[in-house]
């Protein structure tokens, strides 16, 4: 999946010589907590964050519109800015807020701003790829982590019609010989196939006997 | 309703809405939804000597327009063409018709219709006529959704009736689903209103269809505050299951103040159900009508509107579960003892398992559950979640002058 695929492009962006309470209130505003700061080409020069903000102000429990709230907001952007491109990959973002602890990217494409991806919507993004936000029932088979295991298991659910919304791989931690696959379909009654899958000498680990499990 | 010290005895109006029509709804021999399990209860009723003439309601078909309350006028048509064997199976996809769940069946439409058409006679028999309570097993089809047929539902007769009751008596209701899976369709269409307080208790979707019905599901807008769900963990017993139930129910039908009571009644909960891994018993079945019925009367002049649901062991479990609730709507009381003999040998020649000879299951029904403590303690908390909003609420409330 692309980052042009799950971007935003309605960005809400400020000039830096805008002021903090600007900031402040567009924040607010728009239930946001990143303002890319561009200049007057578009080109992301700096970025701030609801913390930031919050730091640049002297005292919560000070009432009165402190006069930091005038200073102009690049005095306390963050520059250089992480930015990503519109074809880059979304597993590469997860990467960079993971390596970079930050939360957002702005998007450019020739220096320009062109969209925002934040934490939120890599979460959003990630709930889709498990397949969890369709109607669904999830068996998790323990298979050889041999080439060719994937086409021979899906072959038995494509023979009862059933429809799959979702694969997931990941490794059985207590023996790297296996792996175990996850399926979302589109049934609620599983049965038929969680029958067919055992006759064809696969182990079913979920559903599976009461104590067993997970 | 006469009342003497101590225990209560009850003896409530109640209507009982049957058809032998509703055998109608049928997929296919081998689809888990059988409709044989209401004739089976109804005639298992009729063997205890508590169902009489006098308490049959003949149902009515619902009209289109009265299924266009909640579903799209397009997908009524693709009903409607597949019930004729017209849709094709490339149509029918986009609709979820023709599904390994939904099969399309010829009558599909007006099979459909008959269910939903039974739970408005079930409302207006409560709403209209004298009677304090109404059942009809042959609905709680609750997966159905707006322009889509899912598990085994295809029009949504519990949300049809909802919306019929909003405008046709303008009553706040209360939906109650015990169902085994997530009572979704009702949910979703009536997520954003205020109105309708939608409660599902079911195993949580982590593996389970639909896969919703998390605690964090809470409403939307105005309805914020009005869905509540217990999902509770795979493997869980009665106590824990009762537990929640009880304190939920309870303390939603306080902070909501319904005008009337509709149950989906869904028995899939139960150790025996093929579909899912609860390990609810009879006693789970005796307790749930008790609780609608107590609060029915309590808060809502009695009205309540029982429908049935899914329940896939229809030999063992359905038919003694079902039973419960009509014997709790006249009597307040459930059935004990032995299972009527001319009954269970009737059945029995039909049947691939061993029937059961009384109405409460047996100690030991299933080896013990090695988790049980950390089942019970993820379920408190789930509870505790669900009803936040509403402690918060109380608190608020309470701080404010």
């Amino acid at each position: 999946m692309l980052v042009e695929e799950i971007m935003k492009i309605d960005v809400i962006t400020m000039a830096p010589s805008e002021t903090i309470g600007k900031a402040l209130q567009l924040l607010n505003d728009h239930h946001i907590r990143h303002l890319p700061i561009v200049d007057d080409e578009n080109q992301v020069i700096g970025i701030v964050s609801d913390r930031d903000v919050r730091d640049a102000r002297p005292s919560i429990f000070d009432d009165s519109e402190p006069e930091e709230f005038e200073n102009e907001i690049q005095t306390i952007m963050s520059h250089p800015v992480i930015t990503v491109h519109p074809l880059d990959f979304v597993e590469e973002v997860a990467s960079i807020f993971y390596e970079h602890e930050i939360a957002c990217v702005p998007v450019t494409k020739e220096d320009k701003l062109v969209g925002i991806i934040t934490e939120k919507d890599m979460l959003y993004t990630l709930i889709q790829l498990t397949g969890t936000n369709v109607q669904s029932s999830q068996i998790e088979i323990k298979v050889k982590n041999i080439p060719g295991i994937l086409p021979k298991v899906t072959q038995v659910f494509g023979k009862r019609k059933v429809n799959i919304s979702s694969v997931l791989i990941y490794p059985y931690k207590p023996d790297s010989s296996y792996k175990i696959l996850v399926f979302r379909i589109q049934t609620m009654n599983p049965m038929p196939t969680i029958e067919d899958l055992k006759e064809a000498g696969y182990e079913v680990l979920w559903p599976n006997m009461p104590g067993m499990s997970s | 309703m006469a009342e003497h010290a101590g225990d209560v005895i009850m003896k409530c109006q109640a209507g009982f809405v049957y058809s032998d029509a509703f055998i109608q709804y049928h997929f296919r021999d081998d689809h888990p939804f059988n409709q044989l399990r209401v004739q089976m209860t109804k005639e298992l009723l009729e063997a205890e000597k508590v169902l009489e003439s006098e308490h049959f309601l003949s149902p009515r078909l619902a009209t289109e327009e009265e299924l266009a309350l909640v579903h799209s006028p397009t997908y009524i048509e693709a009903v409607k063409k597949a019930s004729k064997g017209a849709l094709t199976e490339e149509e029918g996809m986009e609709f979820g018709i023709g599904t390994e769940d939904t099969p399309m069946f010829t009558g599909m439409h007006e099979a459909s219709s008959l269910l939903v058409g039974s739970t408005l006679t079930a409302i207006d028999a409560v709403l209209e006529d004298n009677y304090e309570h109404a059942l009809n097993l042959g609905g709680g089809l609750h997966h159905g959704f707006e322009r889509k047929a899912s598990g085994f539902c295809i029009y949504n007769d519990g949300a049809v009736g909802i919306e019929y009751i909003r405008k046709k008596y303008n009553y706040k209701v209360l939906y109650v689903d015990t169902d085994a899976h997530h009572g979704d369709g009702v949910q979703w269409l009536f997520y954003d209103d205020p109105n309708v307080c939608t409660l599902s208790i079911h195993e949580t979707g982590r593996y389970l269809f639909p896969g919703t019905g998390n605690v964090t599901e809470r409403g939307l807008k105005e309805g914020y505050g009005y869905s509540f769900n217990l999902p509770i963990d795979a493997f869980t017993e009665d106590e824990s299951f009762l537990d929640l139930y009880e304190s939920a129910l309870k303390e939603i039908v306080e902070y909501f103040q319904p005008d009337v009571i509709l149950t989906q009644n869904g028995a899939d909960a139960h150790y025996f159900d093929p579909l899912t891994h609860l390990c609810s018993t009879m006693k789970t079945y005796e307790r749930i009508p008790q609780l609608a019925h107590e609060f029915a009367h309590k808060y809502c002049g009695g009205r309540w509107i029982a429908l049935g649901g899914g329940g896939y062991d229809m030999w063992r479990v359905v038919p003694r579960a079902w039973a419960q609730i009509w014997k709790t709507m006249i009597s307040g009381q459930p059935f004990q003892g032995e299972l009527p003999e001319d009954w269970r040998n009737k059945w029995q020649k039909q049947a691939p398992v061993e029937l059961p000879t009384t109405w409460h299951d047996p100690e030991g029904l299933y080896k013990p559950i090695p988790r049980k403590a950390e089942i019970t303690e993820k379920n408190k908390k789930v509870l505790a979640n669900a009803l936040q909003f509403i402690h918060n609420q109380k608190k608020y409330n309470h701080l404010s002058p």
